[in-house]
């Protein structure tokens, strides 16, 4: 495999895992403010705490790994995506500060405040919304390049019936995703009643997941035929998304081997993630930015591969013990803790 | 305004505002080391107790320290992007390795501050330590190394404004990464030490807790020996500081010692006031000589003047300011560190005297503040260029649109987190003494040593 072609396979990864692991906190946080304000906070509060607290900083290094890694293979992103996303990245920017900032104050402060759960829940939707806008923009037809260099064309943006369904998606996703995981982290807690509400929770969002991840592919052929195309050539890999799908919502339905169903889950975003993906090369942004004429030079790609490498031997251990000791481990997922010294 | 400006403050203010917990970042970590070790050494649960409420304490900042570090992670992109798309080429290496230490050091530190009461064996839980002081000092090194890159550019060719031949190591190592490196840790280190110092001498002061004076006693000694190794270290830094500039930034030397004459035996010169028109420099503290000798070690060194250097290359002569404060803040937090041991061990005084008390006090937020005074020297000290000699700023920002109403969310945004930030912290400890938190941690039995 050419460095181009790893690159983007290593980064793609890596998007995946924050698409993943952030739907599952942006989604959480929400949830706790719902249940504030509806009164289930008693129920389900714990467990959405329990779960967040240790994995929160985790999940925002995964983002930060993305486009800092994106950045560095491929630095013409930094200038076509740089300018153009001043506005967008700033507002994305200043909604994940509110977050981080807010949670962590909220769960150490002596007092939760109810404003401040508002705050993290609130933003916490807007902005897998606001970083959707990136996909979107790649996708080309949303800047231009003139004289004075490149240029975000922002009312084409706000009236295009793509960008609203992407944005639409990356929302519903969001709370699919976390909705689903929290029903299999509150049965591994044995609590049923809060188990119940997630799965509740879960089941109301299917549908409305069905029906928008088939609204992207409309738009998408309305907004770039090129694309559209492409995907139709990897129609196994949004035809084997949409099974897992199914059989996932059938077993949360069931309520049976919830945790095989997350893994579904799991592979069904993985699938259509990957056909996306995958159909959209060789552009990062198109018609801009080609993976073949973009990527940094040669011995610069050979170090960062290197060092990519050096770093996973490092990493994988240390998110499966992170795993191990919060989310396999049974006492501590139940409440219980050990006494120590 | 015009856009450059407006630039550089946005990025100025997003720096100044991560370097606060960036610093403490850096810097708590090996604090929590030592004296969870002492903690478990000795047997004493008061140790632990500071350990663990420092760890308490040390949660809220980081999230601050990493909201602004993806800020500022981003920004690089968005204000300046013609930088990262020709700079990239090369610093993508140090950037990637500063998010792998970062990674690691995050996952560790979420495991250590949710285990306190997992382990068996305390020693377990204290290793976990190992990973977040390495991760969070090699975050410091890497990034630090990216900005030595854009002081003292190497490893490359250039060829019609690309560089070519890039060897991504030996930028890397840069000429000026070990000394800055070195500069940047220690006085993170100390800068730490010293803020806990404060925490622990306005406790005493205050006095609110009477039964927890033997506790913040204990965490002043542990703070101050820290500190005054760490400060000792942060000297021997700015030694080195002044030789490589001396050979490697002469420009940034001249202009924050106003030295515009190249000249041997030149004179180090401590505030003062300029007069610019006839290149003299009034009511000032001149060292004869000094200037010479710090640079080479010799009176005979020759030290470059700005008269030699080309007037559109000229740093801000401003910084001359920066450098005094942050020596005079420095030198300040070191010779409280002094004061206290040469009291506690051969004069019969009492070194918890509310008189010294104060002095302790602001040994940590002046600390703080030789480190922004740094940071302006540093890189105020490198204008005109974003890649010292290759790229200047005003090539470098971004054609886009909106700067100014960036410039002022962000301010309101930082305004914000500073102000809820602080007030967390102070909630969080105002009204908890640390002996009922330790009956809290290890029950009402346990007798501190």
């Amino acid at each position: 495999m050419n460095f181009e072609m790893i690159g983007i396979t290593v980064l793609w990864t890596f998007l995946y895992g924050y698409v993943i692991v952030a739907s599952i906190d942006f989604g959480a946080g929400f949830f706790n403010y719902y249940a504030m304000e509806t009164g289930q906070h008693q129920k389900v509060s714990h467990i959405i705490q329990r779960y967040l607290s240790p994995v929160w900083e985790t999940t925002n290094v995964f983002f930060v790994f993305f486009f800092v890694g994106i950045v560095g293979f491929y630095p013409d992103t930094a200038y076509y995506l740089g300018t153009s996303l001043l506005i967008p990245g700033s507002i994305a920017l200043i909604l994940l500060s509110i977050r981080g900032s807010y949670y962590a104050f909220n769960s150490s402060a002596t007092k939760p405040r109810k404003s401040w759960a508002f705050l993290y829940g609130v933003t916490g939707l807007l902005i897998p919304a606001s970083l959707s806008i990136v996909l979107v923009i790649s996708e080309g037809g949303y800047i231009y390049e003139d004289a004075g260099g490149v240029q975000l064309d922002i009312e084409e943006l706000l009236f295009s019936s793509y960008a609203w369904t992407v944005v639409f998606l990356a929302i519903i996703l969001v709370l699919y995703v976390s909705s689903g995981f929290l029903t299999y982290y509150a049965s591994k807690a044995k609590n049923k009643s809060a188990m119940e509400t997630f799965r509740k929770w879960f089941l109301i969002w299917s549908l409305p997941m069905i029906v928008i991840s088939q609204f992207t592919f409309l738009s998408l052929r309305e907004h770039n035929f090129e694309h559209f195309q492409s995907a139709q050539d990897y129609w196994y890999l949004f035809g084997l998304s949409l099974l897992t799908m199914l059989i996932a919502i059938f077993l949360f339905w069931k309520r049976r081997n919830l945790g095989l169903a997350f893994i579904l889950i799991m592979l069904q975003i993985a699938f259509a993630f990957y056909g996306y993906g995958i159909s959209k090369l060789p552009y990062i942004l198109y018609p801009f930015i080609d993976i073949n004429t973009s990527v940094v030079n040669e011995s610069m790609a050979f170090a960062l591969t290197i060092v990519f490498i050096l770093g996973l031997v490092l990493l994988i251990p240390s998110l499966y013990l992170l795993l191990r000791l919060f989310i396999f481990d049974k006492d501590y997922v139940e409440g219980r803790e050990e006494e120590g010294y | 305004m015009d856009e450059v400006l407006l630039g550089r403050i946005i990025t100025a203010s997003t720096l100044g505002f991560h370097i606060i917990f960036a610093t403490i970042g850096v810097g708590i970590p090996i604090v929590i080391m030592v004296m969870e070790f002492l903690g478990i050494r000795k047997k004493d649960t008061q140790y632990l107790t500071m350990a663990r409420r420092i760890a308490k304490g040390f949660t809220v900042t980081i999230a601050v320290g990493v909201v602004t570090g993806t800020i500022i992670g981003l920004q690089l992109s968005l204000i300046w992007p013609d930088f990262m798309r020709l700079g990239g080429q090369i610093i993508a290496l140090p950037l990637f390795m500063e998010v792998f230490a970062f990674f690691f050091e995050a996952i560790f530190l979420g495991i250590f501050l949710y285990t306190w009461d997992r382990f068996k064996n305390p020693w377990h839980h204290w290793l976990l330590n190992i990973p977040i002081v390495v991760g969070s000092t090699l975050s410091a090194v890497f990034i630090t190394s990216v900005n030595s890159f854009m002081n003292t550019p190497s490893g490359f060719e250039l060829s019609e404004e690309m560089f070519v031949n890039i060897d991504p190591i030996a930028a890397m190592l840069n000429p000026s990464v070990y000394v800055r490196v070195f500069h940047v840790v220690a006085t993170a280190y100390m800068t730490a030490a010293f803020i806990l110092g404060s925490i622990a001498a306005f406790k005493l002061i205050k006095n609110k807790f009477q039964k927890d004076a033997e506790y913040h006693k204990k965490a002043l000694k542990v703070t101050m020996s820290i500190g005054i190794v760490t400060a000792l270290l942060t000297i021997l830094a700015g030694d080195f500081s002044a030789k490589f500039l001396h050979n490697e930034q002469p420009e940034k030397l001249a202009a924050m010692e106003w030295h515009y004459e190249t000249e041997t035996h030149a004179d180090l010169v401590l505030f003062g006031v300029l007069d610019e028109e006839n290149q003299e420099v009034n009511y000032a503290l001149r060292i004869p000589w000094a200037l010479s000798f710090l640079s080479g070690n010799s009176f005979d060194t020759e030290v470059t003047g700005l008269n030699d250097i080309p007037e559109d290359e000229h740093p801000p002569l401003v910084i001359h300011y920066f450098f005094d404060l942050m020596v005079v803040f420095g030198m300040y937090a070191f010779g409280v560190a002094l004061l206290y041991f040469i009291i506690k061990k051969f004069t019969r005084f009492n070194e918890h005297h509310p008189a010294l008390l104060y002095l302790y006090f602001l040994a940590g937020p002046l600390s703080m503040m030789a480190i922004e005074a740094g940071w302006f020297l540093a890189e105020m000290g490198r204008q005109p260029w974003i890649i010292r000699g290759y790229m200047r700023v005003s090539e470098a920002v971004t054609n886009a649109d909106g700067l100014g109403i960036v410039l002022v969310s962000f301010i309101v945004l930082y305004a914000v987190l500073g102000f809820t930030c602080s007030y967390v912290l102070v909630k969080m400890f105002n009204n908890s003494s640390a002996e009922s938190s330790r009956e809290e941690y290890y029950g009402e039995g346990v007798d501190a040593k």
